[in-house]
């Protein structure tokens, strides 16, 4: 029989680790997957083995596949975040959705790609932990898709929608449970610009809970796309997270977009209200196309800047995003040697609702 | 917002089609852009959350919420505020989950549908994220006392927070307000029941809070807004002591509590906290005077208003020594002088009573006005006669008094202040004045400056014209001339007509398909004559969609599609004036423009339509052994069934939605605010039903019939007798090629039992009628002027068919050996009394019975040629002297026909679109060619013919 109440089934044992851990010190992410993979140079056959060797168009850019085509390239970038003193790294598994993989034409290989990129993870994980001696998390990262359920692509049909919650949900099932399938620990919903993807996204993963024994930590990562402070589909960080708190996720916290120094309010905002773990994950900087990595920020101006987050209570988890390399991430774990771990604030009490503003009526 | 002390909480009501008839209005006509500025005005006024509700028959409320939430999404003003999705139906809930990226409130669910069904809706309602309203109702219905409320918010707290799981501030519960001061015992400590109710469930429900429909409270005094007003802030000032949470509320009309008049407040509060048994007599004496403008509103300082109140005790004083003298009748005065203060109310009354015909001393003008809104027609040929002599001509009369008495009859109607019986009712004062000033226009033959002429008529093939006359009388009355050339028009005569007069509009109705292929033959044959006329259409079974993709294409002038009379003049007016002519018609083709993309779209992506080899293949299986003998075969006649007893099968719901008033019967008489109207309709229909019962104005015909049949292929056959040797009739079915939720494709004919398997079967026929006998009565009233009647008469004659049918579905299924499992038997008394709850025939008008009587023409069996067959193998025109038209129409219309199927799991099936196999095939068993099939299947094809 189907458990009662949503906290009656047991936390996985590896997640209850995770918890203690991010309460004892500020737990570190991986650095950016894409900047890494840029750096192989790789070609159209590196996108390519026997089983997608007839498929048509271009597969290059897809890196996803590279779990498949190329788990030497995958897994050494998984080996360095660990050595360079990640905690958890995620899976290459960023547009492995139905939805994603639509472009190429490869929707029926989303299951693999989950699968064999969460077993990659897992397997340097394990060899990692062994030979350091210390515990190692994989997340499944889970991307948002290219559709936007909240907006339209249409300006002059704005009642239009490119997708719809049931896709999204369907999609985002199918790839979550591929990912646990192949042993991920975690389940990491990122880079989320619209929170009504993100709530579809939700609802699949307690869906899929309901079919296992225990459920998984959920870190779940808001992107705010510009400066005025809001998700791309509008909504303010309280606003959102008063969309998702009844999910009740490990982690909420921000990536991408900005530099670390322009996240500062948002993060600090989202800090404040969200009574769980907060996380954020910086790009190095802002995109700078003369610069070798693409950004702009060495090692030693990122790990400042998350320092100064880490010094003024913010954050129980980070990392880095796009342009944020291992010595971004050691530059980092060496930072949060310095801080504590934030404190859980109190949740507010009270009917906490939103549009793309928070409306909360407390008691 | 702020985070200091919390706000009370205004929900904005007006977004919501049961509430708002604007709303309701912008979203029928398809206006949905136009339909989000209410929800911005309210954001602007300071509603904390927008309520957004589309439950209303005949919207397809999902789509409708899906469209809408949308549309929000893409209005920052509007959504940067939480919504409140509010259906009474799930499925319309779950539409507006899916498309809301905040957090929202979910309004309603309830225990209503028992434990089970609350529990999974909370379930899911937290997979959503979604907090939630939940009414104080349960399995036995609503709570109306304060222990009951609070009882069922306290099971439902109980299962969601400590089953469930669910967050308690994430619990709202609306504990039901209810109207007060309705002159009923009962309902008088209703308010108080409500308060007391909201400070147990705050102490007893912890983190929940609470709310409630506040207009509710004051029903009993629409019309009359400064004492509604007065009634919200006092009702909301102490339920908010008592901690209530939120208000579904207009948030534009919210008075402050320390602003109300002090006499008012003390006649409300009165009311409100039932402390006193005078209270509602007195509140409603005082908002008389407030709305005659007899009581003054507005705090003075208490010196004042004793001066003001000795003022009017003089006036009263005066006013009673007056009648007294001039009535001859000092008693008056003296009860009121002996009995002092307590005679005061009964003088008041008597007061009352006098203003009641005040009106009469009003202006010739504000008279006529005054009969015309209120349809009296007492006065109105005394009051034309004042009027003319007042005038020159005869013609001035009409076009000023009558018309200005018609021109707010139209404003209030468009309004929504009045429904369509009291516009009706208006017309037959109208045209009462209009034909006393006939004989003295005689000599006066200048024509009178209509607002536009407008020819209208039912198209050929089709007879059904209650929606056809509704809307000339509307016109009618909005200055119109109305030529009606009444039904089975042709073309030619139509064009004639409209030609021969000049006629500004051409209004063409119909209500089965076949009239759609009419109307196109008619735009085309104008166009093939270089018409330009405007063409308005309307009828049960055209559509906006089907005017813009099948009908507009075929004509250059203008052709509009009207859902429902009340629209009709708003088109009508806008094509006439010439400053909003052009701007409308080219709305009306940007609209029929998106209609065809939309359409367009669809067609892209193709429904997946199987073969019918397939579709055959996964027909209904049924079990035919052992099913009962039919205890009498053969068709017998009934020349004249009791009228008395057909009245007891009468669903009277379609009656009123004949008159466009939606609601279901009984519950529409009590509606809120069409209940008084209904109530009046209903009366005068229970007037008439016993004088057409009394005078013999119904002859009730039928004809049914039982056969043995078998099933070969998609055909049943129909035997002369057990031999099963001579076949009397084939039909011939359609069979759905799209997979139901079962898989399956059924058709009717998958409930008679194939001929191969040797089973001894049969299938069933009939026509029945109310006869011509009461289409001629009817007749005789319209032709008097008197279209109110008429049209009662009409919509009675319709009940009465479809009560004869259900009354001969009984009959069938006893004889077939059903009926015996059924709670009634034939024949057993199902009597109720005038007006009281039908509660005793619901088993039969949910059709909860065994077998079906599906009809041709419907979605079962859509073709209307099979018609034909039935007619053959009933011999009906001879037996009942229904005919069929062209279009295969039945005449008398008030008539239904149809097939009987006995098999206990018979369903009525939805053919839906058939592929072109289907068609080649049905048309090779009917002897008829490919295009014949696709002409009168036309709304039934999957592909473009």
């Amino acid at each position: 029989m189907m458990a009662l109440l949503p906290d009656s089934k047991p936390l996985s044992k590896s997640g209850q680790a995770l918890e203690a851990l991010i309460r004892e010190r500020i737990v570190i992410l991986d650095g950016a997957m894409g900047t890494m993979i840029q750096r192989h140079k790789l070609e159209e056959k590196d996108f390519r083995d026997d089983s997608l060797a007839d498929v048509a168009g271009e597969l290059k850019g897809n890196n996803d596949l590279l779990s498949i085509t190329r788990p030497d390239i995958i897994g050494d970038i998984h080996r360095q975040y660990y050595q360079a003193g990640s905690d958890i790294v995620e899976t290459n598994t960023f547009s492995g959705t139905t939805i994603a993989q639509a472009d190429y034409k490869l929707e029926h290989r989303v299951r693999d790609i989950n699968i064999e990129s969460a077993k990659l993870a897992k397997r340097v994980a394990a060899e990692e932990s062994e030979k350091q001696g210390r515990p190692l998390w994989v997340a499944g990262a889970m991307g948002p898709t290219n559709r936007t359920a909240s907006l339209s692509p249409d300006v002059n049909r704005p009642e239009y929608r490119a997708t719809s919650y049931d896709e999204l949900k369907q999609a985002y099932y199918d790839q979550a449970e591929a990912l646990v399938e192949g042993g991920v620990d975690i389940l990491m919903p990122e880079t989320v610009f619209d929170t009504l993807n993100l709530k579809a996204a939700l609802h699949a993963i307690e869906d899929l809970f309901d079919t296992m024994d225990e459920r998984l930590p959920v870190i779940v990562s808001l992107t705010i796309t510009d400066q005025s402070g809001r998700t791309l589909s509008g909504q303010t960080p309280e606003a959102a997270w008063n969309s998702i708190r009844h999910a009740k996720p490990t982690c909420v916290g921000l990536n991408c977009a900005l530099g670390a120094d322009l996240m500062h309010p948002y993060l600090k905002e989202l800090s404040d209200v969200a009574d769980t773990f907060v996380h954020v994950y910086p790009n190095a900087g802002l995109p700078n196309p003369l610069s070798d990595t693409g950004y702009d920020e060495t090692p030693e101006i990122t790990g400042n800047a998350v320092a100064t987050f880490a010094s003024e209570g913010l954050v129980n988890l980070v990392g880095g995003c796009c342009g944020t390399t291992p010595p971004h991430i050691k530059a980092i774990a060496e930072r949060m040697k310095e801080f504590e771990s934030r404190k859980v604030p109190e949740a507010k009490k009270g009917l906490l609702l939103s549009g793309l503003e928070p409306m909360n009526f407390l008691v | 917002m702020s985070e200091g002390k919390k706000p009370f909480i205004m929900v904005g009501e007006r977004a919501n089609v049961t509430g708002s008839p604007k709303f309701k209005r912008l979203i029928k006509e398809d206006k949905f852009e136009d339909a989000l500025a209410i929800c911005r005005t309210q954001v602007e006024k300071g509603a904390h959350i927008i309520d957004v509700n589309f439950d209303e028959g005949m919207l397809d409320g999902e789509a409708c919420m899906t469209r809408f939430l949308n549309l929000i999404a893409s209005e920052p003003d509007i959504c940067r505020v939480p919504i409140m999705i509010d259906s009474s139906k799930w499925s319309v809930i779950e539409a507006g989950l899916k498309c809301v990226q905040g957090k929202c409130i979910v309004n309603s669910i309830s225990l209503k549908g028992g434990e089970d069904e609350f529990r999974k809706q909370a379930r899911l309602l937290m997979r959503y994220g979604a907090a939630v309203v939940v009414m104080a109702f349960d399995e036995k219905g609503q709570a109306d006392s304060q222990e009951g409320k609070v009882a069922i918010a306290k099971r439902s707290y109980k299962i969601l927070v400590e089953e469930v799981g669910m967050d308690p501030h994430d619990i709202i519960f609306d504990l039901n307000i209810l109207t007060v001061a309705t002159g009923m015992e009962e309902h008088n400590n209703y308010a108080v029941n409500f308060i007391e109710a909201v400070r147990d469930v705050k102490r007893e429900c912890p983190g929940a809070m609470t709310s409630g429909g506040l207009s509710n409270i004051s029903f009993s005094f629409r019309g009359n807004n400064p004492v509604r007003e007065a009634m919200h802030a006092v009702f909301l000032h102490h339920a908010m002591e008592a901690g209530l949470d939120m208000a579904i509320v207009n948030p534009g009309l919210l008075m402050d509590y320390a602003e109300i008049d002090p006499k008012l407040k003390e006649l409300v509060e009165d009311v409100i906290l039932n402390r006193n048994d005078e209270a509602t007599e007195k509140l409603i004496t005082f908002a008389e005077q407030i709305k005659s403008g007899e009581a003054k509103l507005g705090a003075g300082t208490p010196e004042e208003r004793i001066h003001e109140a000795m003022l009017k005790g003089m006036d009263t004083l005066r006013e009673l020594f007056e009648r007294a003298t001039k009535e001859g009748n000092p008693e008056i005065l003296e009860k009121f002088l002996e009995g002092g203060a307590g005679a005061v109310p009964e003088a008041q009354k008597k007061t009352d009573e006098v203003a009641e015909d005040d009106w009469r001393n009003g202006s010739v003008g504000e008279r006529i006005t005054h009969s015309l809104v209120k349809g009296i027609t007492t006065h109105i040929e005394a009051d034309t006669e004042e009027a003319r002599q007042n005038f020159d001509r005869p013609l001035e009369v009409i076009e000023g008094p009558l018309m200005d008495g018609m021109k707010v009859v139209g404003e209030l109607f468009g309004a929504g202040k009045m429904f369509l019986p009291q516009v009706v009712k208006s017309a037959r004062v109208m045209k009462k004045a209009v034909a006393y000033l006939l004989p003295f226009m005689e000599d006066d033959k200048e024509d009178g400056a209509s607002a536009g002429t407008f020819v209208i008529a039912t198209v050929k093939g089709d007879v059904h014209d209650i929606g056809k006359n509704i809307v000339g009388v509307v016109l009618g009355c909005n200055g119109y001339k109305v030529i009606d050339l009444g039904v089975m028009c042709e073309v030619d005569k139509i064009l004639e007509v409209a030609e021969k007069e000049n006629a500004d509009f051409i209004g063409m109705s119909g209500l089965i398909t076949p009239s759609l292929d009419e109307m196109i033959k008619n735009v085309s044959e104008m166009e093939k004559r270089g018409m330009k006329t405007p063409v308005l259409l309307g009828g049960a079974t055209t559509s906006k969609a089907h005017t813009a993709i099948k009908i507009a294409p075929h004509y250059s002038g203008p052709v509009a599609h009207v859902t429902d009379a009340s629209l009709v003049t708003g088109v009508c007016g806008d094509l006439m004036n010439p400053k909003t002519k052009d701007a409308f018609i080219k709305q009306l083709e940007e609209e029929h423009e998106a209609a065809r993309v939309r359409f367009a779209e669809n067609n892209k992506k193709p429904e997946k339509i199987l073969s019918l080899e397939d579709a055959r293949s996964k027909a209904i299986a049924l079990d035919f052994t052992s099913l009962p003998t039919p205890s009498q075969l053969g068709s017998e006649v009934f020349e004249k069934l009791p009228a008395r007893e057909i009245v007891e099968y009468f669903d009277w719901t379609p009656f009123f939605m004949a008159w466009q008033m939606k609601g279901a019967f009984p519950k529409i008489l009590s509606h809120k605010e069409r209940g008084e109207e209904a109530t009046k309709l209903y009366n005068d229909a229970l007037r008439l039903l016993d004088d057409i019962i009394e005078n013999d104005r119904v002859h009730v015909r039928a004809v049914l019939g039982i056969w043995p049949a078998n099933r070969i292929g998609d055909d049943v056959e129909v035997y002369a007798d057990e031999s099963r040797a001579e076949v009397l009739e084939t039909f011939r079915f359609l069979r759905r090629q799209k997979e139901n939720s079962k898989g399956l494709c059924g058709s009717l004919c998958d409930f008679v039992a194939p001929k191969e398997r040797g089973q001894a079967d049969y299938m069933g026929a009939f026509c029945v009628t109310a006869g011509q006998e009461i289409e001629d009565y009817a007749a005789e009233f319209k032709k008097n002027g008197d279209d109110y009647t008429a049209i009662i008469i009409q919509a009675l004659a319709d009940r009465f068919a479809e009560a004869t049918a259900e009354y001969c579905h009984k009959l069938v299924r006893d004889r077939w050996g059903y009926g015996a499992e059924e709670p009634f038997k034939f024949g057993d008394s199902l009597k109720v009394g005038k007006g009281e709850s039908h509660a005793n025939n619901d088993w039969m008008i949910g059709e909860r019975y065994k077998g079906i009587r599906p009809a041709p023409g419907y979605p079962a069996c859509p073709d209307h040629t099979e018609k034909g067959a039935l007619w053959n193998l009933l011999d009906a025109e001879k037996a009942t002297g229904v005919g069929l038209t062209t279009s295969y129409a039945m005449n008398p219309p008030a008539s239904v026909s149809g097939l009987y199927f006995g098999h206990p799991d018979s369903k009525y099936v939805r053919v839906g679109r058939i592929g072109k196999d289907q068609v080649e095939d049905y048309a090779t068993r009917k002897g008829m060619t490919v295009e014949e099939v696709e002409k009168w299947l036309a709304p039934n094809l999957g592909y473009q013919p």
